[in-house]
């Protein structure tokens, strides 16, 4: 299984029935096809939909209807459609139970950044900023390094998205608990030792007596 | 009074160096026969106010390839290598602001509020030159409105009066749009007659609509 896809599968089992639920674009839209049998989710496009499904057959897309990377979508029956407003409303208002998002860095604080990498990479921010000031849960899915490099770090080297401090990071190596404290590590993938875990992580990392196993989602 | 118009005309009314809302997300829910006039008007120094540029060859990055535009205002151009290359060579200057908040400012200029105040970009590199206030312990920027010269609006149905209705996510920025500029001139779908669209159905009301053309069903 590659790194990402375990780190999908692990994301899914956070997911509750009933949630309202918004996935950013690349692996955390993925973490849909993985999630629990008899979990019932909503999921909200920040475009201006609520009820999001997989894409129809192909010759029935509605060119009115897509994902906020502008592909074609699907609607459950009951789906709701708003303005931009509206949409955002419901991010930052305290009503979007779970976002799932990618990650450049997180820091020792908790704090992720994830939408630019000055003078290389800066295609903005879009709804990063709001996502991570307002959801109610935020769940970062990100691969431990990039390139050999610790991308879990003592402080972000890169520009923050929100100063507000993340909720549960998963990788394809842990899951990490950000809290007041600092970060606890709770679970380590199958195989993987809490030394590995470690040696990848620049920040300093909470170990308790008891650390947990990752189990996946199928 | 009759507000339907050709979209030639309707660009014609666009001066070079205007600041102009376009609404659309990826190009869904864009004015695409308005942004193709302009682009075949050969108009220049454009101030765009978008949530994006699309991509190369699509909605607003027609505009972009033609080098129509000298300000973006958006929250994304990811999509959009050719934005992004003119950004880096000094061609096109770009604010991006987060997509909440670029929502809220439009909405505060067609509502007219002297801004809003919201938690987004609190302690980033997105509150540089902003005042941080503090409400009840908790801090806030002070975002202030964006208004526009021009609107320009897709929709899915206008009514001869100028009554329009959305369809899906096509609707995102468009409404907040319609009420922020002083031209607005709407490309619906279809047009029908008054009375089509039921009242309760009105997402934008007639009186905030001063022209509309006749679209040609295409999107993205």
């Amino acid at each position: 299984m590659d790194d990402k896809t375990i780190i999908a599968r692990r994301v899914a089992r956070e997911m509750k029935s009933g949630q309202l639920v918004n996935l950013g674009i690349g692996l955390p839209t993925t973490v849909a096809r993985y999630l629990p049998t008899g979990i019932e989710v909503f999921f909200q496009s920040e475009n201006g939909i609520i009820g999001m499904a997989p894409v129809p057959a192909e010759g029935l897309e509605n060119d009115s209807l897509s994902d906020a990377g502008g592909s074609p979508i699907g609607a459950v029956a009951g789906a709701a459609a708003f303005d931009s407003c509206t949409s955002f409303g419901l991010i930052r208002g305290g009503h979007l139970d779970v976002t799932v998002l990618g990650g450049l860095q997180v820091d020792e604080q908790g704090r992720l950044a994830n939408w630019m990498v000055p003078g290389r990479m800066v295609p903005g921010m879009g709804g990063a900023m709001d996502l991570v000031s307002g959801a109610r849960r935020v769940i970062v899915a990100m691969t431990h390094t990039a390139k050999g490099e610790a991308k879990i770090l003592p402080r972000c080297t890169l520009p923050l998205t929100s100063v507000r401090r993340v909720d549960l990071l998963v990788t394809e190596l842990a899951v990490i608990e950000p809290t007041a404290q600092g970060l606890l590590l709770r679970e380590t993938a199958p195989g993987v030792s809490v030394d590995q875990v470690l040696a990848a992580t620049a920040a300093r990392l909470i170990v308790p007596d008891q650390v947990g196993v990752m189990a996946l989602a199928a | 009074m009759n507000k339907a118009i050709s979209a030639a005309a309707a660009a014609e009314r666009i001066a070079d160096g205007a600041v102009i809302m376009i609404g659309g997300f990826m190009g869904v829910g864009s004015p695409h026969r308005l942004i193709e006039e302009l682009v075949r008007q050969k108009r220049a120094g454009l101030t765009i106010i978008a949530n994006d540029s699309a991509r190369p060859g699509v909605g607003i990055g027609k505009l972009i390839d033609a080098r129509a535009v000298r300000r973006l205002i958006a929250t994304h151009i990811g999509t959009n290598p050719e934005t992004q290359r003119q950004m880096i060579a000094g061609e096109l200057a770009v604010d991006l602001v987060p997509q909440g908040t670029l929502a809220e400012r439009i909405r505060a200029a067609g509502h007219g509020l002297g801004g809003v105040l919201t938690p987004t970009g609190v302690g980033t590199i997105a509150a540089e030159g902003k005042q941080t206030l503090e409400v009840d312990g908790r801090a806030f920027l002070l975002e202030k409105p964006l208004a526009a010269d021009v609107a320009l609006i897709g929709c899915h149905r206008a009514d001869y009066n100028g009554n329009l209705d959305y369809s899906l996510t096509a609707r995102n920025f468009n409404p907040l749009m319609a009420m922020a500029a002083g031209l607005v001139i709407a490309e619906p779908d279809a047009v029908v007659p008054v009375g089509v669209i039921p009242p309760d159905a009105v997402v934008t009301p007639h009186v905030l609509v001063d022209l509309f053309v006749q679209g040609d069903h295409r999107h993205g």
